[in-house]
Formats: structure tokens, sequence, C-alpha cells
């Protein structure tokens, strides 16, 4: 715990720096020059100074976006998570089964997000698709290009139908790393199956949980593909989320400017936000002595 | 360099930070030090709280302009302040 940390190793992390700069730094770099700057094209440019950002900190467009973007990565959160653990707890152990629920827990990890996108876009349809047309005759009223509730559950059954695998792993790995000793002992104690999931289970999942939030927040708070393939953001803008309103801001209108001081205080928002989940995470690994 | 659009206080911005990550690099080379517990109750070294700073420093800014009328430059003097603050007691 006192020891002096050494900090020179940082230095053989130079050459990634360097790719890294490339990828990253530098564009990063060019989308701050361009978020206190005008253009109309051809690479002219006018000093806006901090113009874009005071437009942006006032526009109720970014403030909707970030509150839809909030909200959805709070309903797939509160949605996965749970439902990760619960999958984990009921996959066999060992054996043939284990292996076979692994494999096909994975598939929907290994298929691209327009393809996701795709397929649930067809799926929905009433037309041609199962599940709407399924609902459709049910006598539901479903349909994802002009309600924004079907919208919206719509994005949501995707995320969790593509991502809860993800949890469901990783919460599967921590738990097969509890050895037999604390079930023993539970059992003489005559723990109910709650006290065991509360006091031997979740603890020892603590930390995989941590990385599963981390990477499923981080992912949905960054989300395009999925949603702009099946509702392309509608209807009206009720799936607008960050990542499609900066991208329609960008491309779609040429506002580099407004579109760059809002890319800065988005990348801002999950800096801190993985800054937070980080901190919590290597505590927590510390605490547990790792 | 052209298509990346340079400014002359952008360019101060970064130079800023590249100096201070250059001297911090350095001051962890020479003078190793051991990471204490602070107001948050985490474990920070120098560059924690470096790290700290800019990130709370571009948040006050952002605040600043969006909620105080007064020039940006006061809001410098709070990030000041603020780095006093996390350097001494986070």
């Amino acid at each position: 715990m006192n020891k002096t940390v050494n900090q020179k190793a940082w230095f053989l992390v130079l050459p990634v720096l360097v790719l890294v700069a490339f990828s990253a730094v530098i564009p990063l770099m060019t989308v701050v020059n361009y978020s206190v700057q005008d253009t109309f094209g051809n690479n002219v440019f006018f000093w806006a100074g901090l113009d874009w950002f005071e437009q942006m900190l006032e526009s109720e467009r970014m403030w909707n976006a970030l509150g839809r973007q909030l909200i959805f990565s709070g309903i797939i959160l509160a949605i996965e998570v749970p439902l990760g653990i619960f999958v984990a707890l009921n996959m066999p152990k060992k054996g043939f089964w284990a292996s076979f629920c692994l494999v096909l827990m994975s598939l929907p990890l290994l298929i691209p997000w327009n393809v996701v996108g795709t397929i649930w876009q067809i799926f929905g349809r009433v037309d041609i698709g199962l599940l709407g047309y399924t609902l459709d005759k049910l006598g539901i009223s479903y349909n994802y290009t002009q309600d924004f509730v079907a919208a919206w559950a719509t994005v949501i059954v995707m995320d969790v139908w593509h991502w809860t695998s993800l949890v469901a792993l990783l919460a599967y790995a921590g738990l097969q790393s509890i050895p037999d000793a604390y079930y023993q002992a539970a059992k003489i104690d005559q723990a109910s199956r709650w006290s065991v999931f509360r006091y031997i289970e979740l603890p020892k999942m603590a930390g995989v949980l941590m990385i599963a939030i981390l990477l499923r927040f981080m992912d949905s708070f960054m989300i395009y593909t999925e949603p702009f393939v099946v509702t392309g953001g509608g209807p009206g803008n009720a799936t607008t989320f960050l990542s499609i309103d900066l991208v329609k801001m960008a491309l779609g209108q040429f506002d580099l400017g407004p579109a760059a001081a809002f890319s800065i205080m988005y990348f801002l928002v999950i800096l801190l936000i993985s800054w937070v989940f980080y901190t919590v995470m290597t505590n927590l690994d510390k605490r547990e002595g790792r | 360099m052209a298509w990346m659009a340079w400014t002359v206080p952008t360019a101060i911005f970064f130079g800023t930070i590249a100096a201070l990550l250059v001297i911090f690099t350095l001051l962890a080379a020479r003078f190793p030090e051991t990471p204490r517990t602070g107001a948050l109750g985490i474990e920070t070294t120098r560059g924690d709280r470096l790290f700290i700073t800019l990130l709370g420093s571009a948040f006050i800014n952002l605040a600043w302009l969006g909620l105080v009328d007064a020039a940006q430059y006061w809001a410098l003097v709070v990030c000041l302040v603020f780095a006093a603050a996390v350097f001494r007691w986070v």
C-alpha cells in the first residue's frame, strides 16, 4: 500500500501514444479548433470565440437529446444488468450444456450493429415482419415509424436482445470463480438462497459487474447505428440520441462549429463518467486486495 | 497543418496542456511519490490530481459560460483556486 510508485514505466507507452495521436488526439485537436471558428467550406475559417459553446448550452435540442440519451442508458442498464445476472445464475455450471449455453449466449454479440438494426427493422414491420405482423393480428397497435412508444420499445428490446449476453457472460465468469467452499459454508449455516446471492455471489461478482455496467453504459451512451437503421431517429425526434443528433448537425447541416462544440461537451461527459467508473473499479479492487 | 484550422488561442491552450504533461512526467520520473488518500476517499498521485483539475476546469468553464454573465477570464481564476484546492486536499 505504501510502496513508492515508479512512473518511469510510462515511457514504454510512448509508441502507443504516437499511434493514438494520429487516430484520436490530432482529430480531437482539430475538433477543438473547429469549435471556436465558423466556416462556409473551402477550408476558410472565421474566429467565433465561445459563441458556439454558448449557443449549444442554450440549445433545447441538445439538452433534449442528452435527456433522451440518459433515459435510454438508464432503462437498458436497469433491464440488462438484473436480467444478465438472472441468466448467469441459471446457466449450467459444467458439462455439455454449459458450453452450449456459452456459444448460444455469444451469438448476438457477433452480429454487427447495422445487421442487428436491419433484423429488427424487418422483424418489426407490420406487413412482412413476424413481430409487427403478430402484434397487429393480436389487435395491438404497433408501428415504430409513427408511434414513439413503439419506437422506444423496439430500440430498447433490440438493445436488450443484442447486449444482455455480454452482462450474462461476464457475470457467469464472476460466478465460476467462486470456490465451492463458500457454498459449503453457506449450506452448513443453512443460509437461504437469497443470502447466498446477497453475501456470496453478489460481492464476488462486484468487480466484473462494474466492468459490465461501464461497458454497457459507454456503448449505450454512444449508440448510433441500431436506432439509426430502425427508426432514423424518429418519429419526429423521439429516438434522436446524442450521436444521431451530432451527425445530423455536422454532416446533414454542415454546421461544423456548433457540432464541434457539441462533440466536446459530449466527450467531457463521457470522460467524467468513465473516470468515475474507473476510480470506483480500481478502488474496489484495492479494497479486495487484488 | 492548414486542414487542422489552428488558431493562436487553441494553440496556446494545447501548448499549456502539453507543457503541463511534460512537467508532470518529468516530476514523476525525477521524484517518485507515494499515492495518498484525500478528501474524495480515493488514492491519488500528482498525475491523478492534474487530471481531476483539468476535467473539473472544463466543467467550471462551461458552467461559467452558461450560468454567469461576467467575463470568461474570471472562470480561469475559479479554476486556479479549484486547482490549488485539489492539489492541497484531494
